[in-house]
């Protein structure tokens, strides 16, 4: 109530403004903002004219806490950054690490990480798909893409006895080997979810309602694209043929076949139509990968105390939402000098102004949604 | 790697799919301390637990991860080797002069402070008065069109406190470059939002998390601290209890967040 901003809102609305605009606050309590982003939007009429993204709601100072811990006992963190995926933000974090101690994990757990990752992607992308969906207002795949998301959320609570913020890999490997029958169930999934996708597409891909909703809406040319630093799906629905996993491999990316799907427009049924089609390909990495799991150790030997050589590393991961780097700053102590996250979701988020304007009201929700933000990872 | 442009491999353009450039290329990378040490294991019973899949799901967690590496080869049963041995560490920077440096050399002169090369990532260390114009340079000229991160890193006891550290990437060659330039505390850094406008949020950032100005930025407000907020929260010398008590009290309406 007694937020400046908004007191300071009304006063430029009435004075400043002339008639014909007006300002809509939306968020940061509104249900389809998913979480706590706040929009100022200007209009006229129905049009957005102008608008601004207000943020930090969820700060919580993640990059100062991990220069108060040691390099282990940051890692649980970076869980809560993207919390929808956790395990990639995991896997971003430990590659950093081990890069900056010029080591590698074995093989076995690299692949592994690689299954692990894709059914994330998987899960992110189902739970984006399935808010994006109600948001613009088609009830029924949120119910359906939960259902799924479940079967993934099982297979990491078996792996690792945690569902959501998982702290599945540990700096150098894996904690756990994995439990009797992981390939089976994982196969099981994948066997299963290859009739879901197209049961989900069913439902949307040709429903006029949807299409009307999403064709030409929020279009985000690749030159704007690249220029905002847009990375992801977002990145690829707009022509651009780029994903981390092939052009600097990472894990055990570069033993597996898939392809990068693009599209030419950039709007939001184009990125629909790209994200839908990445969890059909993560679902060919799983499959290729569990064929066969190299047999060896988990953990590189990297001792018990962590002291990275003075200097700096930046590594960076294809996480659903798009590149998620760590930018990490040694000075031989057993803490980081420096984390810095490269949050996917903040930068893309920054592109939002570029293809809210012009838009409708209406259409705001569908561009937020098909941005794909998780707001933990905007403020960390 | 990839990042490397010493190392550029024109088949691992982005498009690429399942390249296979990768494991050969690590394998120099790694410390010596590693083959060392992976040659001659600690002769405890726990090593054939790090073994295949073998299934005990029991208490996986200690045996798979070993003691600390022993220190010599002639020294393997040394399991109180907690304290790493004292050497020459095996990662370092080492001086980089490729081609980009030297193009950027011939270029910029004086204003191109030093090149390293640290775990194979190029890092160009420049003038911070001449940011804007290099920036430019690699963008237009380098290809480099992708900023891919924009921050800062405090060191309070050097007399230019603060390092901006520019990540580009280009797509065209796929490989990273690292612009690195020194700031002291008053000193106003080149804002290069009109090179990316992707910096615009992340210069806010670093302003907001470090206090550094950047001149020429449209609208340099605070992005996650609520704007009133006193106090720089990322710079050293701000304690991680440290807190703007009369915002948290008059805000929150609570003594204290802690």
């Amino acid at each position: 109530m007694s937020d400046p901003r908004t007191t300071e809102l009304t006063n430029v609305s009435t004075t400043v403004l002339g008639a014909d605009e007006i300002i809509l606050n939306m968020g940061p309590q509104h249900p389809s903002t998913h979480g706590v982003l706040r929009v100022k939007l200007k209009l006229d009429g129905e049009r957005v004219v102008d608008s601004e993204c207000i943020i930090g709601y969820l700060h919580r100072g993640v990059e100062k806490i991990a220069e108060h811990r040691s390099y282990q006992q940051f890692a649980p963190y970076v869980d809560r950054m993207d919390y929808v995926a956790a395990v990639s933000n995991g896997l971003g974090y430990c590659e950093a690490v081990e890069k900056l101690l010029g080591t590698e994990a074995p093989l076995r757990a690299r692949v592994v990480r690689t299954i692990l990752t894709e059914l994330q992607r998987i899960a992110s992308h189902l739970l984006w798909l399935g808010t994006h969906a109600l948001d613009i207002g088609a009830l029924t795949p949120v119910f359906y893409c939960f259902r799924e998301r479940e079967e993934i959320l099982k297979i990491f609570e078996k792996y690792c006895g945690a569902r959501l913020t998982t702290h599945a890999f540990r700096i150098g490997g894996l904690q756990y080997e994995t439990y009797d029958g992981f390939e089976q169930d994982v196969k099981r999934f994948c066997d299963d979810f290859t009739h879901r996708i197209d049961e989900y597409e069913t439902l949307l891909t040709e429903n006029r309602i949807w299409v009307g909703r999403t064709k030409g809406v929020g279009i985000l040319s690749a030159a704007d694209a690249i220029a905002l630093g847009v990375t992801g799906p977002v990145l690829r629905a707009s022509g651009v043929k780029w994903d981390l996993r092939t052009a600097m491999p990472y894990a055990a990316y570069d033993l597996y076949k898939f392809e990068i799907p693009t599209r030419e427009t950039g709007d939001t049924y184009d990125r629909y139509v790209v994200r839908m089609e990445e969890m059909r390909q993560s679902r060919l990495i799983c499959l290729q990968a569990i064929e066969n799991i190299p047999t060896g150790p988990i953990m590189a030997r990297i001792g018990k105390v962590l002291k990275p050589p003075p200097g700096e590393v930046y590594h960076s991961i294809e996480a659903p939402k798009g590149e998620l780097g760590y930018y990490i700053v040694s000075d031989g102590t057993t803490q980081p000098y420096r984390v810095r996250v490269r949050p996917p979701s903040f930068i893309n988020l920054q592109a939002f102004d570029k293809m809210a304007r012009g838009s409708l009201v209406a259409d705001v929700v569908a561009i937020i949604g098909t941005i794909d933000i998780v707001l933990g990872e905007v403020d960390r | 790697m990839a990042n490397d442009p010493s190392e550029k491999d024109p088949a691992s353009k982005p498009p690429a799919s399942g390249a296979e450039g990768k494991p050969a290329a690590q394998k120099p990378a790694e410390p010596p301390q590693v083959p060392a040490a992976a040659a001659n294991p600690p002769a405890t019973p726990e090593v054939p637990a790090a073994k295949p899949a073998a299934p005990s799901a029991t208490s996986p967690t200690t045996p798979a991860v070993p003691g600390a590496p022993a220190a010599k080869p002639t020294a393997p049963a040394a399991p109180k080797a907690a304290a790493p041995p004292p050497k020459e560490p095996a990662i370092k920077p080492l001086p980089l002069d490729n081609e980009l440096v030297q193009r950027l050399k011939a270029r910029f002169g004086d204003a191109i402070r030093e090149a390293t090369l640290d775990r194979k990532q190029a890092i160009v260390t420049i003038a911070v008065d001449q940011l804007r114009e290099i920036s430019r340079y690699c963008r237009d000229d380098e290809k480099f069109d992708m900023l891919v991160d924009l921050t800062a890193v405090d060191w309070p006891k050097r007399e230019k406190r603060f390092d901006v550290i520019l990540i580009l990437y280009s797509f065209a060659k796929n490989e990273r470059v690292r612009l690195k330039a020194h700031a002291g505390e008053s000193e106003q850094v080149p804002s290069v939002c009109e090179i990316w406008p992707a910096a615009n949020w992340l210069e806010r950032e670093c302003y907001d998390m470090f206090g550094m100005v950047f001149e020429g930025h449209p609208k340099l407000t605070r992005i996650l601290m609520p704007d009133e907020w006193q106090g720089y929260p990322l710079r050293k010398d701000y304690d991680i209890l440290k807190q703007d008590t009369d915002w948290v009290r008059e805000n929150l309406g609570i003594e204290s967040g802690q």
